[in-house]
């Protein structure tokens, strides 16, 4: 076995191992430790990404010396090493880019305990997506859950610790679900690794046994990581539990934690159920009507609101709708335009979340619209950046949020029964999106006469600015060089089966 | 569907304690009672499990008497299911009773909804 094959073994022990280490360390050392430790795991990943695309096969991990149906394992293919770059990444540049506002909104002492968090919630964001055990999945979307309330309440204000509670509540009702699905897979199958878990399962619909507990236990499976990925009807801790956190995770949690919970649904859909028995269900159908429902809802919410924060995070809802559609559809394209619309969705959300902070800061602290008038002015380089991510996520061509409507739009079109629905709702959804936030721009755009508040120069925010570019820049990445990306993603989805 | 339900009883007394524990920890407005749902609801997975994991007449599988033979033992995995479980589970209840005792020191009050009326009051 190649020596890459241990990459991410590693990549998952490095960060759970450095969240350890942090608890004993000054603040300053932790960031550094923090840091460090992102960017080899996104190196590591890098390393394997293009491994397995040469090699073109995915590779399976023995964790410890025991063959696979007593054995724990990891598996690696294309698509599960380009998210874990790609989840390095967006994490890299949301730290950075949210380290300043650490310092005002979280106590000096407590530092170091963010970086244990954030840390922890890298290694099971990792363990996620490499694991192909689903006991162990169920373990890490726990420790997942953990990391994801410490960094909501780091801020100690009362609004973040309600969230917080309302956060785990609602996680916690999900969890449970997943754990009883989970059960009741294992009892039905006898197996909890998910390639042989998939072979009993196609023996079992084969010889037509137990084909009622078999759909229960898939959909509750599914509402529970729907209910802990936010699904509209779900949504109502998001709002404060986003716009009260402090910068850096709120857009962790937007981008990334609700992602990860998205993916090992992917993974179960594939690798555990198989795609053509899940699209045979009338699960689908449940998820792409909610799907619809929360690209409007959302999308309403977020018109009505007058917080910029609390508007980008019910912006997320409208967005998380998308994806569920994709799956929704039932088809190869909807499954491969909803793996496009996590990543173009990652990097504009959190994108949107770092620059509307540079916005509040020049605007006195004040969240509200009214406050932000003229704010693009006071502060070019965030202006520019939210700009950019509203562009992206209405669906202006050049940025990521353009392909992904465009891959819907495609996708919905080969489906029959649901075409219609699925264009209606994009378009509608694309209208409410492009009010609330070219609403917003057009107001930071708006000069604002006898304004109190002073604006501030590049030379104050070197980083910040580094930061915001980056995140452009891997919007527009995104957005132009769409083909071998979506070609890496249908490559990736093909390896699962 | 009626005499299987008759012999699976722990598998249905342990379904409906999930239902009592889920509902519990959505609808409560107490924050204890709330927490209280949840313990019951983990524990009904782990009744199902153990429920599950169990074979009548066979023995835990720690070979004493040399004895080898696989017929003697019971499954072992759903029992170490579920001590993965309560430590999972033992975790997330410490932390959702610390959250719970910052709120009251904060509010006087372990009534969510209430909570939530004097944060609005706050205005922040």
């Amino acid at each position: 076995m190649n020596f890459i094959c241990n990459f991410p073994f590693f990549s998952i022990l490095l960060s759970l191992f450095s969240g350890t280490i942090c608890s004993v360390l000054p603040a300053k050392a932790a960031k550094v430790v923090n840091r460090v430790v992102i960017i080899v795991v996104g190196l590591l990943s890098a390393v394997l990404l293009v491994y397995l695309l040469s090699v073109g096969e995915p590779f399976v991990y023995w964790m410890g010396h025991f063959p696979a149906p007593w054995g724990n394992e990891i598996r690696a293919g294309v698509l599960e090493a380009g998210m874990a770059l790609f989840f390095c990444i967006i994490m890299y540049l949301s730290m950075a880019g949210g380290a300043h506002k650490l310092y005002d909104e979280v106590d000096e002492s407590k530092h170091n305990l963010y970086y244990i968090l954030v840390n922890l919630l890298l290694s099971s964001l990792l363990a996620l997506v490499y694991t192909n055990d689903m006991f162990t999945a169920y373990v890490f979307v726990e420790i997942n859950t953990i990391s994801a309330c410490g960094l909501i309440m780091i801020r100690q204000v009362g609004r973040t610790i309600e969230a917080a509670v309302r956060y785990m509540i609602m996680s916690l009702l999900g969890s449970g679900l997943l754990l009883f699905g989970l059960c009741i897979m294992y009892d039905l199958t006898g197996h909890l690794l998910m390639s042989n878990i998939k072979e009993s399962v196609n023996a079992l619909i084969a010889n037509g046994e137990y084909q009622i507990p078999l759909i229960v236990s898939v959909a509750l499976m599914c509402v529970g990581l729907c209910i802990k990925s936010a699904l509209f009807p779900f949504h109502a801790w998001l709002p404060d539990a986003y716009g009260y956190s402090t910068v850096s995770s709120a857009a962790i949690l937007s981008s990334l934690v609700s992602k990860g919970y998205i993916f090992l649904l992917i993974k179960i859909i594939y690798r555990v159920i198989g795609f053509d028995i899940f699209n045979s269900t009338r699960i689908i159908d449940v998820l792409f009507v909610f799907g619809l429902m929360g690209m409007i809802f959302g999308s309403l919410s977020a018109i009505r609101e007058n917080d910029v924060r609390r508007m980008i995070a019910f912006s997320s809802v409208a967005q998380i709708g998308y994806i569920y559609m994709g799956f929704g559809m039932g088809t190869q394209s909807g499954m491969v335009a909803s793996v496009y619309h996590i990543l173009s969705h990652a990097a504009t959300k959190s994108l949107l979340f770092i620059a509307a902070i540079g916005l509040t800061e020049v605007s006195g602290g004040s969240r509200r619209l009214t406050d932000l008038t003229g704010a693009g002015y006071r502060n070019k380089w965030a202006g520019v950046a939210f700009t950019a991510g509203s562009l992206s996520m209405v669906g202006i061509p050049l940025f990521s949020g353009f392909i992904s409507k465009l891959l819907f739009a495609q996708a919905a079109v080969r489906v029959e029964g649901k075409m219609l629905a699925s264009l209606i709702v994009l378009g509608i959804s694309t209208v409410l999106n492009a009010i609330y936030f070219m609403k917003t721009v057009i107001r930071l755009y708006t000069s604002a006469k006898d304004t109190p508040y002073t604006g501030i120069t590049f030379k104050d925010m070197k980083s910040y600015a580094v930061v915001l570019v980056c995140f452009i820049l891997l919007n527009i990445l995104l957005g132009v060089s769409s083909q071998p990306i979506v070609d890496m993603i249908e490559q990736g989805l093909s390896m699962f089966a | 569907m009626g005499p299987n339900l008759f012999t699976n009883y722990g598998e249905a007394v342990s379904a409906i304690l999930f239902c009592i524990g889920f509902t519990n920890l959505l609808l409560q407005t107490n924050l204890i009672k709330k927490i209280i749902g949840l313990n019951i609801m983990d524990s009904a997975i782990y009744l199902f499990l153990a429920e599950k994991g169990y074979i009548a007449g066979r023995v835990a599988p720690i070979v004493v008497n040399g004895v080898t033979s696989t017929e003697a033992y019971i499954n072992p995995i759903p029992s170490g299911l579920v001590l993965t479980g309560i430590v999972v589970s033992v975790s997330v209840t410490a932390l959702m009773l610390s959250l719970t005792i910052r709120l009251y020191t904060r509010y006087h009050t372990l009534d969510l909804d209430e909570i939530s009326t004097q944060l609005k009051k706050e205005g922040r």
